[in-house]
């Protein structure tokens, strides 16, 4: 049974079609000839298709690499641009629940090239503080007074990861409007899960990946409002508008075409049968095991707040990664929830950010649903977690001290084991 | 059996864990993260808790077609392990981290949590034996190979521990062995060089990194006698046993090499004396554990009678022998364990151990184990240790 859906989700058939029917061809499509003209003429009806499915225009579809590459041109790019132009412009404002890609991205601007990052603050639901971005932006809330001039960019992601929280994309364009800030945001989760029109949101840049919506891993992209000046990261050939460089893979790009136009023509009726296998979840889950806790907007009360594949839960009294392993070896597959490349299981910096304490977010468990998605899925998940919730609470919590006995614990009980002996060796009669 | 192969990324671990499978056990690898912060051979971090350390572990799970999962214990390796590496060495004594960690993660912390996730037991890639007296006892002894043998850091386990632990190497007859195996189970750690050293100290460098940790004053360097004969910069960065570095400005009567005889940490002292002294007759332990049920003779050999508080309640003699070191020979010894009656009524346990043939460098918060042949008799943390050729102060 497979709930992760959020980390990838299975290829869709149109884009396995696209992708292998054009994996079998070649040519590059900065060639001149035939082959090269019939690959370039597969990337621009790709470009079309995917324009279409995002609401941009071809010409504003820049390819890259996947989600993280585009998080980083997007971050690095407008940030050079807007601080070349006017070297006041230092200072970034981000979301404090933004994907590592993002947070990474905009920490290493911070360190290196003088940037100045401004974490904004969520509400408890994980949704970015309309108030606050406010603040930042006339001067109120900085200690320095550093108002809207100072503002580079401002990044903010459209669904987040982890939570699935929708934030007021249309506010915070709005808000940056008047100042005229560029505002990115990663909708990576967010595309092919909810409506998404780029030229709509007014965004002056927006992250796509193909791997979340039934594309190959390996492609992505980076809608750039065609006004908007930003200057590259990777240099080369310079085959996306002298944006980003690198030879355009035909076959990801054909299958990511085909996977965006297969699952935003179903959107409607698909997220509203997302919807529904969410809310059996949450309620299943809540009646199995009536501790856990809901976190993020409850799509009871704020249907359009959540993405409609995604519930995330936090389980009092163990770990996330306890009951991960007993999900996992009962066949379901889930997640704690955050990213960990180096397999390090941390509290979620998102969780931390919506005001939840380290000790509650060690037990968080992340479920998303995706095409494949059944009820029987949902009702396997919600017949094995009180049992592995039982167990998992069982093995506590990693920082409790150990009920082994130990030699330590032992002369601990006795009331010996921090009290060295302090008389001289010599009265105690050894070898006398 | 359900078994934890509780995998470092090493070879020992690959190799125990492939023995588990083989052995018709339903084995999960885990590796334990031990660090908020792990390294990875780009940033040059060394050890067994760096990210390609769990990569290493990930690779050889992959091959022996068992499930992998990295568990964290840095908060609890931060307190009970590093901690107390720091602690121990501000109060003036030599702490064993690697006692530590077996004592109170890999046989407390991630034990408890596999028992309690429906595993029966934890395998390591120890060397050292578990033998089943026939009565479901568990008794810990030497392994087969005792140039490798390290029944030492284990000796602090308990009778509980022993018996939910799995040591496949203990037959092994050498290193040499097991990385042939590993070799010939396509194990890609199998040429893997050995961890070293301290594994949260990343460039080896203890006293720099201690340095960092313990507010070092300069203090005064004295004579067996009392009479001071030079300076040092900080008490908690010599050890005993220590020649080197002393810079004494007054020579010695004998005009022989001085060595550090012992470190006070309460007066920011260092001792140093002639090497005579460092050899150490006796020896007084606390914390005392028994590595599975106490010897016969505990219940045999008691002696003594309580009279009144302060008075020696019970006492235990016994031959055995002594190590003091993980690597250390053992050196034949006259052990007694007194029960002491504090006071206010509590027991006091110490151990007191006569060594027929005087041990070198024995300094406080180090372990005394006791074997009788191979088996591991129980341990204690050294209080105080003795040198017949030292007068009293």
């Amino acid at each position: 049974m497979y709930l992760d859906h959020a980390a990838t989700t299975p290829i869709s058939g149109p884009a396995l079609a696209a992708l292998t029917s054009e994996l079998s061809r070649s040519g590059n499509p900065s060639s001149l000839h035939g082959s090269g003209r019939r690959a370039r003429a597969v990337v621009e009806q790709s470009r079309e298709t995917l324009a279409a499915a995002a609401g941009a225009h071809p010409s504003e579809v820049i390819f890259t690499s996947g989600g993280t590459e585009a998080d980083n041109l997007a971050l690095k790019g407008l940030f050079w641009s807007r601080r070349d132009a006017d070297p006041v412009r230092k200072r970034i404002l981000v979301s404090s629940v933004e994907h590592a890609a993002v947070q990474d991205t905009a920490a290493w601007l911070e360190k290196h090239e003088g940037a100045e990052v401004v974490w904004l603050p969520v509400d408890d639901d994980g949704v970015l503080r309309l108030d606050a971005l406010a603040a930042e932006l006339n001067g109120d809330r900085s200690s320095t007074g550093a108002g809207a001039d100072s503002v580079a960019l401002i990044s903010v992601m459209w669904a987040n990861n982890e939570v699935g929280s929708i934030a007021p994309i249309a506010e915070i364009v709005a808000l940056a409007a008047e100042y005229g800030i560029p505002v990115h945001s990663d909708a990576v989760q967010a595309f092919g899960s909810v409506p998404v029109d780029f030229s709509a949101s007014g965004l002056a840049a927006m992250s796509i990946s193909a791997h979340k919506i039934g594309g190959p891993v390996g492609i992505g992209a980076l809608l750039l409002g065609r006004a908007v000046k930003l200057v590259p990261v990777q240099h080369g050939g310079g085959q996306e508008r002298d944006v980003r460089s690198g030879t355009l893979d035909t076959a990801s790009i054909a299958a990511f075409a085909a996977a965006a136009a297969d699952v935003v023509g179903h959107l409607p009726e698909e997220s509203g049968r997302l919807a529904a296998l969410r809310d059996a979840l949450i309620s299943g889950v809540r009646a199995a095991v009536p501790d856990a806790v809901l976190r993020g907007v409850d799509p009871a009360l704020r249907p359009e707040g959540r993405l409609p594949g995604n519930a995330h839960f936090t389980f009092p009294g163990c770990e996330g990664d306890s009951l991960l392993f007993l999900l996992d070896m009962a066949g379901i597959e889930s997640s704690t929830g955050s990213a960990c490349t180096a397999g390090v299981p941390r509290p979620s910096h998102v969780l931390l950010a919506m005001g939840i304490t380290e000790e509650a977010a060690r037990g968080a468990q992340r479920f998303s649903l995706g095409h494949t998605s059944t009820p029987t899925d949902v009702e396997q998940c919600v017949a094995v977690l009180p049992q592995a919730y039982a167990r998992a609470k069982q093995a506590g919590m990693a920082s409790h001290v150990s009920s082994i006995e130990t030699a330590g614990s032992k002369s601990r009980n006795a009331g010996t084991a921090h009290a060295p002996v302090s008389a001289p060796l010599s009265q105690s009669g050894v070898g006398k | 059996m359900r078994v934890l192969a509780a995998m470092s990324g090493g070879v020992d671990s690959a190799v125990a864990a492939a023995r588990a499978v083989e052995a018709g056990h339903d084995v999960v690898g885990v590796h334990l993260a031990l660090s908020r912060m792990p390294g990875t051979l780009r940033t040059g971090s060394r050890g067994c808790c760096t990210v390609e350390d769990s990569n290493d572990a990930w690779r050889a799970c992959d091959k022996l077609g068992i499930p992998y999962y990295v568990w964290d214990f840095s908060e609890r390796f931060k307190e009970d392990v590093v901690q107390d590496f720091i602690d121990e060495y501000a109060a003036g004594r030599t702490p064993n981290p690697c006692m530590r960690c077996n004592e109170r993660i890999k046989f407390a912390a991630l034990l408890e949590k596999a028992l309690a996730l429906g595993f029966d037991a934890v395998c390591t890639g120890h060397y050292a034996k578990v033998i089943d007296d026939g009565h479901g006892n568990k008794e810990l002894h030497r392994a087969a190979d005792w140039a490798k043998d390290q029944s030492y850091v284990l000796g602090v386990l308990t009778h509980e521990q022993l018996q939910h632990s799995m040591f496949p190497l203990a037959e092994t007859p050498s290193k040499a062995e097991v990385r042939a195996e590993a070799e010939r189970r396509g194990l890609s750690v199998a040429k893997k060089p050995d961890s070293h050293d301290i594994c949260f100290i990343p460039d080896g460098d203890t006293a720099g990194w201690l340095a960092e940790k313990i507010d070092m004053a300069t203090g005064d360097i004295v004579n067996e006698a009392g009479a001071k004969v030079g300076e040092h910069p900080g008490a908690n960065a010599f050890t005993v046993g220590q020649r080197r570095g002393l810079k004494l400005g007054t020579p010695a009567a004998d005009g022989k090499p001085r060595f550090v005889l012992e470190i006070r940490p309460k007066e920011n002292k260092v001792v140093v004396g002639p090497e005579a002294m460092l050899a150490m007759d006796e020896i007084r332990g606390i914390k005392i554990s028994w590595a599975g049920l106490p010897i016969a003779e505990a219940a045999a050999d008691v002696s003594g009678e309580v009279q009144g508080p302060g008075s020696v309640r019970r006492s235990l003699d016994f031959d055995c022998m002594a190590q003091v070191r993980a690597h250390g020979d053992p050196v034949p010894a006259r052990a007694r364990v007194e029960w002491t009656a504090d006071d206010d009524g509590t027991v006091r346990e110490e151990l007191l151990v006569t060594l027929i043939e005087p041990l070198r460098g024995v300094s406080p918060g180090q372990t005394v184990v006791l074997y009788q042949g191979t088996r591991v008799l129980g341990q204690a943390t050294i209080d105080a240790a003795r040198s017949l050729a030292r007068p009293e102060l």
